[in-house]
């Protein structure tokens, strides 16, 4: 059986690197999956902590955090194609109508 | 193993007002499609009425001090007064939104019931004891706002505005999610009570892991901290409220930040008190909130003097109220201070939800349809033009700096004097400074109505729903004020540091 710290150091690296990608990336698509990556490996984090401690509310949890990324998929990917609507383009460093 | 709770146990009556409020929002999106749209005002009044059955059903259970959902909900007098600041928010974002949508050319009925859902996540949030309803208390809150700020599409500043929010929001709150998971891992339960009682072995062999925990607390601290626009996690502040149409601006930042910091005040106070170093001494996160309130004060103070847009510089001034609040959060960090800081806290929102509001009516009253009209030089000259505005937009602008007699000066009062129990002399010493420098930028928008050159604007946006408004925040700002105690003895009440010490 995997030990529970194999699987958490995992997760951590999965996080940093979602975490460095929507630093890193300039395009709002790969910024979101960024984003996804980031819940995802939080996904894994609760499911080998669960199972650690043998009970279900992280795995309750899991759940609520697939449910949330998806009604967040649903707006963001709506706020994306109305942007690219008025622009022709996702790159946010375009994003700069405002300065100060 | 796992059995169904009967429905009884679920104490559903616990969080009556929330799910009403749920409930209704839900029946007027498809009650507003049967609304013919030269009749669009009646969308508005069924909120209200809505807000209003919510109000009534919070007050009655104001003094209650029960849970509901197995403890992952708790209704008590810290979720009750949380409850009347967010209704009152909500009620003066709806108000100001009536004519404002209608002249910009945005008026939706769905957007009311935006309001109203963001205003249920608030209203979770505030009675949130459980990490899991937090979670979703949190988003429900977000979600809404990142489409209520690109309301004003096609315009590409709202467009940027709300996309803006949502990258930042999702960013904030995966790094929430994934310290809550930590917090999970160490302790193994995800309710706050019991989080507390399991962090009495921290550190020992089979308790819960140091790492653990000082990573899960570091990373919610962030999560919050980009919620409530903290420094350094404020970048997307400023552009997000000078995008979003601005009563949408107005009621996010005062709900947003009412709801972060109740599930920060609730984390700190309740789950993680006892996450100390060494024992009794300040919880380890007192440092950590400390540093983040100094930085938030100053750099929202100092960058505020330079901008020239009224709602840019209301958004640098919000980072600083923030800074305030989390003043009072640094302070509960020290044993026996969690439930004067959490009651300073509270009045600070009360307070800036109040001042605040009406600062961004009466901006929203001399902004013109296209969005413009909104810089610090278009309020020359008001002075003349609507005497009667000018002088409230000056009480205002002197609670913000928190002068005596407004509520501005009793939040802060309450606030500094938690830090200074809580022996953080010196982050009450930064707090006085960056006061007193902002009267600059505050003053400054007194003097251009009174002083400056010009003709003054007409202010047409000022109709009699956006009128009301500054009229309630007005009386709010000079009763709290002249006489606190009003409010103080419904603070009195709130206690949430948990007394069931072993």
């Amino acid at each position: 059986m995997v030990q529970t710290d194999a699987y958490i150091v995992l997760s951590l690296v999965l996080f940093v690197l979602g975490a460095l990608g929507v630093l890193l990336r300039r395009n709002a698509i790969l910024v979101f999956m960024s984003i996804e990556l980031m819940l995802n490996a939080t996904n894994l984090a609760l499911a080998a902590f669960a199972r650690h401690w043998g009970q279900e509310s992280g795995h309750l949890f899991v759940f609520f955090i697939i449910t949330v990324a998806a009604a967040e998929v649903a707006v963001g990917l709506a706020l994306i194609v109305a942007i690219f609507r008025s622009k022709r383009s996702i790159n946010i460093d375009e994003l700069h109508q405002m300065e100060g | 193993m796992f059995e169904a709770p009967s429905f009884s146990s679920l104490n559903l009556d616990v969080a009556l007002p929330g799910i009403f409020l749920a409930g209704w929002a839900t029946l007027l999106l498809i009650v507003d499609l049967f609304i013919p749209k030269e009749r669009r005002r009646l969308t508005v009044w069924l909120a209200l009425a809505g807000i209003a059955v919510t109000f009534v059903l919070n007050l009655v259970m104001y003094n209650r001090h029960e849970e509901a959902f197995k403890g992952m909900f708790i209704a008590d007098p810290f979720s009750g007064f949380l409850n009347i600041v967010i209704l009152l928010t909500a009620v003066m974002g709806i108000l100001l939104s009536v004519d404002y949508l209608r002249r910009t050319g945005i008026e939706r009925g769905e957007f009311y019931s935006l309001i109203l859902f963001t205003t249920v996540g608030m209203i979770f949030m505030a009675g949130a004891n459980d990490l899991i309803s937090i979670f979703v208390a949190l988003e429900l809150l977000s979600i809404p706002l990142y489409v209520l700020s690109a309301f004003r599409a096609p315009d590409l500043k709202s467009e940027e505005s709300g996309l803006k929010y949502f990258i930042m929001g999702a960013f904030a709150s995966a790094f929430f999610v994934f310290g809550a998971a930590m917090v999970y891992g160490a302790t193994g339960t995800t309710n706050l009570p019991e989080i507390f009682s399991a962090l009495g072995g921290l550190g020992q062999p089979g308790g819960p892991s140091v790492f653990l925990m000082i990573l899960g607390a570091g990373l919610i601290i962030v999560g919050l901290g980009f919620k409530v626009a903290a420094v350094p996690f404020h970048m997307w502040t400023p552009d997000v409220y000078e995008g979003a149409p601005t009563p949408v601006t107005a009621f996010m930042s005062v709900g947003a930040k009412a709801g972060g910091f109740a599930a920060l005040l609730r984390i700190m106070i309740v789950g993680l008190p006892i996450l100390t170093v060494n024992e009794q001494a300040a919880a380890a996160w007192q440092t950590t909130l400390w540093l983040i309130a100094a930085a938030t004060l100053i750099l929202g103070n100092i960058v505020a003097i330079s901008q020239s847009n009224v709602k840019r510089m209301l958004a640098y001034s919000s980072i600083a109220h923030a800074g305030y609040i989390l003043m009072a959060v640094a302070a509960a960090g020290t044993p026996g201070i969690g439930d004067q800081a959490a009651q300073a806290a509270l009045v600070y929102l009360l307070s800036y939800m109040f001042t605040n509001m009406g600062a961004f009516a009466i901006a929203l009253s001399i902004e013109k349809d296209d969005g413009s009209g909104t810089s610090i030089d278009d309020f020359k000259g008001l002075g003349k033009s609507r005497p009667l505005m000018a002088a409230m937009m000056s009480v205002f602008m002197l609670s913000l700096t928190g002068i005596p007699l407004t509520a501005g000066f009793m939040g802060k009062w309450l606030v500094f004097q938690a830090a200074i129990q809580a022996n953080l002399i010196p982050l009450a010493i930064i707090g006085v400074l960056t006061s007193v420098m902002s009267a600059f930028y505050y003053a400054r928008i007194i003097i251009n109505m009174y002083f400056g050159e010009g003709e003054g604007d007409s202010a047409e946006g000022a109709t009699s729903y956006v009128r009301w408004t500054v009229y309630i925040a007005f009386a709010g700002t000079v009763l709290l004020g002249v006489a606190p105690m009003l409010v103080t003895t419904l603070t009195d009440r709130i206690s949430l540091a948990v007394s069931m010490l072993p």
